[in-house]
């Protein structure tokens, strides 16, 4: 331990050694600078843009003025709460039939695909290729009057029931609440299943075999192993399909009514029929902002950071 | 514990194919209660496919597995009295090492597991980490934890598949005493699969060597390393020095045989293969069983004994011993392990040796075989 006290000898090399260090502390900003850049041009500029407008007033013909005018967002919010509580739960409604669709789907390619596994991949990506415009407008022929889904739903009595739950209205499906979920489920399906199936994959399977080895049956080693462990992608895959869907107004245009209308409807009327363009960016607003506490309660509940 | 025999394990005619590949050969086995069985053999050989279908993880393609007088060949693993510490411990990574020791115990049934839990860290002293998450331990920590989940439930028997393959020599060697003493302690039958053949000697009672879906031989580590019966055996346990002779003459229970120019006695007892006059007989001597005499001091060396001459071809000092390479004319390499009394400073490269053995020190084997089985594979095995 003597060797401490003495003077480090290799004295000399040091300085040597400095220039390539200092150059090599600062890449990682050059490497960061077109992600800031791309971020503060498309991101930040256009959010203080909104942030301005939500509290400007004015007309069209006279122009907008920032007059700090925050009653705008309470105007908004007492007008189109029914919309906000619609946008919210026709999008938990569809995250949830997501995850319950797409987690045995995710569990097959996983485990049990063997070598079908790309092929069925290829089959959940399938549909991008095809717009998104055109494949919600296709769930309005599949959910037609008249047509083979809602005969089949008829002849079953099936529509009663979602009549009687408020889903659906009469013999009809299509404008109604269950013609936009069903769009939703649809259109957001993938965006469940990829994390799933990442998380799923990810999964040693010689847990299962430990945990079947130490008396557990499949289906508590898949309540106690495999469902905690797919945890990160449940809530990765809740979390794509839950805050798109919210912000959605494609599948309540093409296949809700006027009574089904989220508030990405409104949000889109104000801005392009309306043009009342304080309150459709307080709307914005509000939206974020919700979406943004109910991802944070939802991310504390799950716990996810305590996994690995 | 000698009239219980709950703990046997029985297989009989268990066998193991996958499509056209022979994994395990029909096998019949019996391992008693209370033992410390190891299953020896390289990679590849059917041992980790034999504990595997023990374990029930895999389904034998024909024969049984008993455990007892319970037939368990159609019991799923949930429902089999017997515990496994998997090769890479396959701790659950979401649960904190007291959840993973209680998870058999709660899967049971059982409420109230704090006292047993704490008990079992105890005995494997992890009782600090309890509340650590697997990953935050070290690798011999994280064994100990696999053993503790395991014996937690007191299997009829434990399962234990290259445990400590994981772990660097020094802790191994710490663990195979640590093991060794668990198993005592609660005296199950312990069935054990390494490809090591130091620590399944170290280890076990009774050893099973497999080559390619067979059991070699079984018996004890020291029966296994004096008496055996298969080049396999005789290469992959230690080193042996083989050398191809043909039968002489035969009187009573001593064979003399004819190897180059020598002669080479050997107990007809010691001798595995079938014997007619004029037929080859593979003969064996372990290494240290040797002594070296220079050339010059041959006359000193007594008349009973089996002696063969050549020349030092490599020595190499270890400390304890020196190991030196004889170039013989009936054995091209010949190992002699010669312990580091007083030491014959002639003894060099390139002196002229007589080398000389006990009779009742050599071996017989069958010449059929592959007089270099499980040689390569103690190789591969080493540099792994």
């Amino acid at each position: 331990m003597t060797t401490v006290t003495e003077a480090p000898p290799p004295l000399a090399p040091t300085p040597q050694k400095k220039p390539p260090r200092r150059r090599g502390r600062l890449t990682p900003y050059w490497l960061l600078l077109p992600g800031i850049l791309w971020l503060l041009l498309f991101f930040a500029l256009p959010m203080v843009y909104q942030a301005s407008t939500s509290v400007q007033t004015g007309s069209l013909e006279e122009g907008y003025k920032v007059t700090w005018h925050f009653a705008t967002y309470w105007d908004a919010i007492s007008e189109y709460w029914p919309q906000f509580l619609r946008s919210v739960l026709y999008a938990g409604t569809a995250t949830a039939l997501c995850l319950l669709l797409g987690y045995p789907l995710a569990y097959l390619i996983a485990f049990r695909a063997g070598r079908w596994r790309n092929l069925i991949l290829i089959l959940v990506i399938a549909p991008f290729f095809t717009s998104f415009l055109i494949r919600t407008l296709a769930w309005k022929t599949i959910l037609a009057d008249g047509g083979p889904v809602v005969g089949a739903l008829n002849s079953l009595h099936l529509l009663d029931v979602t009549s009687w739950l408020g889903l659906t209205a009469g013999d009809r499906v299509l404008a109604t609440p269950l013609a936009v979920v069903c769009g939703l489920t649809y259109n957001f399906l993938p965006f469940m299943i990829l994390p799933l199936y990442t998380s799923l994959e990810r999964i040693d399977g010689r847990l299962h075999e430990a945990a079947n080895d130490l008396y557990a049956k499949p289906f508590t080693t898949f309540r106690k192993v495999t469902f905690p462990l797919s945890m990160p992608g449940v809530v990765s895959g809740t979390l794509l399909t839950f805050i798109p869907a919210s912000g959605d107004y494609v599948n309540a245009d093409l296949l809700g009514s006027t009574d089904t209308r989220m508030v990405g409807n409104v949000i889109q009327g104000q801005f392009l029929r309306v043009l009342d363009y304080p309150t459709a960016a307080a709307l914005s607003f509000i939206l974020m902002a919700a979406i943004l506490i109910i991802v944070t309660l939802y991310i504390r509940k799950s716990g996810t950071e305590d996994l690995v | 514990m000698t009239n219980d025999n709950s703990g046997d394990v029985r297989l009989s005619g268990m066998s193991k194919t996958y499509g056209s590949f022979t994994a395990v050969h029909p096998l019949d086995l019996t391992v008693p209660q209370g033992s410390f069985f190891a299953l020896l053999g390289a990679s590849g050989c059917g041992k980790t496919t034999t504990l595997r279908m023990i374990a029930g993880l895999e389904e034998p393609t024909s024969g049984n597995v008993s455990l007892g007088d319970q037939d368990v060949t159609n019991l799923p693993p949930y429902k089999r009295p017997v515990n496994t510490v998997f090769q890479s411990y396959a701790l659950f990574p979401h649960l904190d090492i007291f959840e993973n020791v209680a998870f058999g115990l709660r899967r049971r049934g059982i409420k109230s597991v704090k006292k047993q839990v704490g008990e079992m860290l105890d005995l494997v002293q992890l009782g600090e980490q309890a509340r650590k998450k697997p990953h935050q331990l070290s690798g011999g920590q994280q064994q100990r934890v696999a053993v503790a989940r395991a014996l937690i439930n007191h299997p009829k028997v434990l399962l234990l598949d290259e445990p400590l393959g994981a772990l660097d020599l020094k802790l191994r060697r710490q663990m195979q005493l640590e093991l060794k003493r668990i198993q005592t302690e609660v005296g199950i039958t312990f069935i054990h699969v390494t490809h090591d053949q130091e620590e399944a000697m170290t280890m076990a009672d009774t050893v099973a060597v497999m080559n390619a879906g067979r059991v070699e031989q079984l018996g004890s580590p020291a029966d296994l390393y004096e008496n055996p019966q298969t080049t396999f055996v005789a290469n992959f346990l230690g080193t042996s020095n083989l050398i191809e002779a043909e039968v002489d003459t035969k009187s009573g229970d001593e064979i003399v045989l004819r190897a180059g120019g020598g002669k080479l006695s050997l107990p007809a007892a010691r001798c595995s293969a079938p014997t007619t006059t004029g037929g080859k007989v593979l003969v064996g001597v372990r290494p240290e069983k040797i002594s070296l005499t220079h050339a010059e001091d041959a006359g000193g060396i007594p008349e009973d004994r089996n002696r063969i001459t050549g020349k030092i071809a490599d020595s190499s000092f270890i400390g304890v011993s020196t190991q030196y390479v004889i170039d013989s004319p009936v054995c091209p390499e010949f190992e002699v392990y010669a312990q580091n009394i007083d030491r014959d400073a002639r003894l060099v490269p390139g002196a002229e040796v007589v080398l000389h053995w006990s009779p009742a020190h050599t071996f017989g084997l069958d010449a059929t075989q592959d007089i270099d089985a499980g040689v390569e594979t103690v190789g591969e095995e080493a540099s792994a």
